[in-house]
């Protein structure tokens, strides 16, 4: 029951990186288990410890848990990241899910084919700046609060700075239109396990590498990517 | 603030069914209003009542909530049918993330090209009877009890008799090798809310057909 949460996953962001920031955001060390391989998924999948066959999984209080934001909810709700009532959860889980369906087209990015690539990247950069990002400016200058729900911090601030930084990744000058998003993020980014989570060695995962596209796309896409 | 849910959406099951199945066995009664035509999708949108330029939307206690899951999560939330405690949450978010998988399929399936859809077709069917029924099977069994968790009637059971439904649609005999699921289909269609909107005139929608799928298509520039 004791002892730090274990993440299996392949060697990458994928699904499971939003998981690794709330877990540091929370300040929870936790180890993680890779596969390189598929043989090292299908060993777990016929270990039956795999819920539905696939990953995310966390093994997490005597748990195996999978599913994506099952896992979230359940670290946010253990460490009080998702607010105080029934309401400013409804409020978190709505920004919650627009970043997590901006996330899933960034993360769709670097495995596109190269025809629909250029398509790919310029509907990721119309969605961030005229669907999402200005929702969360609006939020932020109409309360004029540090953090996006209740005055208080929460999973949807973590969520909302681990979107922007991926977008960033995209490119660099995301955000220019969005003065309070830049002091959001300087300001999260500041918090002490945040700052850390940043740091070169932290478990944070690197974007994916365009080398190991083709191994990703035959091994690990096809069991990884909920097919 | 007080008065009943009003949902926006197409006329059609999609993403908003799963609300409704869950608003309808909660008694809570609730309003439509419908998109038909692209103009309706726009006036949401130009009217600012849409957070993120998209449905589903509910008007609910004093909200304009987006994002099925928020809407789901604050349904069951607020309707007791989220479990006890943090951990029965989790199961029950296990659950229902396995059969919005499922169904997720099966929606998607109308929609996509001729070429992909016998694969799809097949992929569903094994999904669903070696991915996703057999754990609600084992569940079920191991427990002994009427419900997926907590010996309590969840939302887990709510989306798990939804997919078991739309799956009997797809292929009518899918639940033969789940005897446990077939009582628990039995049970749950009889609580009475839900025996209620499995009659004739609920506010239940049916399956998609060729001209709805069109329309829809038209309505979402697809």
């Amino acid at each position: 029951m004791a002892g730090k949460p274990k993440l299996y996953y392949f060697n990458g962001r994928g699904r499971m990186e939003t998981i690794r920031w709330l877990l540091a955001a929370a300040g929870i060390e936790f180890e993680e288990q890779f596969f390189e391989t598929r043989e090292g998924l299908l060993k777990l999948q016929q270990d039956g410890s795999l819920l539905f066959q696939q990953v995310p999984m966390v093994e997490i209080d005597g748990m195996k848990m999978v599913q994506t934001r099952a896992i979230l909810n359940y670290i946010a709700g253990k460490h009080s990241l998702y607010g105080k009532d029934l309401k400013e959860r409804a409020l978190i889980d709505m920004y919650v899910e627009a970043t997590m369906d901006l996330n899933e087209m960034i993360m769709h990015y670097p495995i596109q084919p190269p025809e629909t690539k250029a398509k790919h990247l310029a509907t990721i950069i119309e969605k961030a700046t005229t669907r999402y990002f200005p929702v969360y400016e609006k939020a932020l200058k109409d309360h004029g609060q540090d953090f996006l729900v209740g005055n208080r911090f929460s999973r949807a601030d973590v969520q909302l700075l681990e979107t922007i930084l991926m977008a960033e990744e995209c490119k660099p000058d995301m955000l220019s239109k969005f003065p309070v998003l830049q002091a959001f993020k300087a300001k999260i980014s500041n918090i002490p396990t945040i700052k850390k989570f940043l740091q070169p060695g932290s478990q944070r995962k690197p974007p994916l590498d365009e080398k190991l596209i083709p191994k990703v796309m035959s091994d690990i896409k096809p069991l990884a990517l909920r097919e | 603030m007080a008065g009943k849910p009003k949902l926006h959406y197409t006329k059609g099951r999609g993403k908003m069914e799963s609300v409704r199945w869950l608003l309808a066995a909660a008694g809570v009664e609730f309003e439509e209003e419908f998109i038909e035509a692209k103009e309706d999708l726009e006036k949401l949108r130009k009217d600012g009542a849409l957070l993120f330029q998209q449905v589903p939307m509910v008007e609910i206690d004093g909200m304009k909530m987006v994002q099925t899951r928020a809407i789901l999560s604050y349904i069951a939330g607020k309707h007791n049918l989220y479990g006890q405690d943090l951990r029965e949450r989790a199961l029950i978010d296990m659950y229902v993330e396995g059969t919005t998988d499922l169904m997720g399929m099966i929606m998607a399936l109308p929609l996509q090209p001729p070429e992909a859809k016998e694969k799809n077709f097949a992929l569903i069917i094994e999904r669903a009877t070696t991915r996703y029924f057999p754990v609600y099977e084992k569940v079920l069994k191991d427990h002994g009890q009427q419900f997926l968790v907590g010996n309590q009637f969840s939302w887990a059971d709510v989306q798990l008799l939804e997919a078991i439904l739309m799956a009997e649609e797809f292929k009518p005999d899918i639940l033969s090798p789940f005897p446990q699921l077939q009582a628990f289909k039995g049970r749950i269609s009889n609580i009475p809310t839900i025996k209620k909107f499995l009659q004739p005139g609920s506010q239940r929608k049916p399956p998609a057909d060729d001209k709805f799928i069109a329309q829809v298509k038209k309505i979402f520039n697809m």
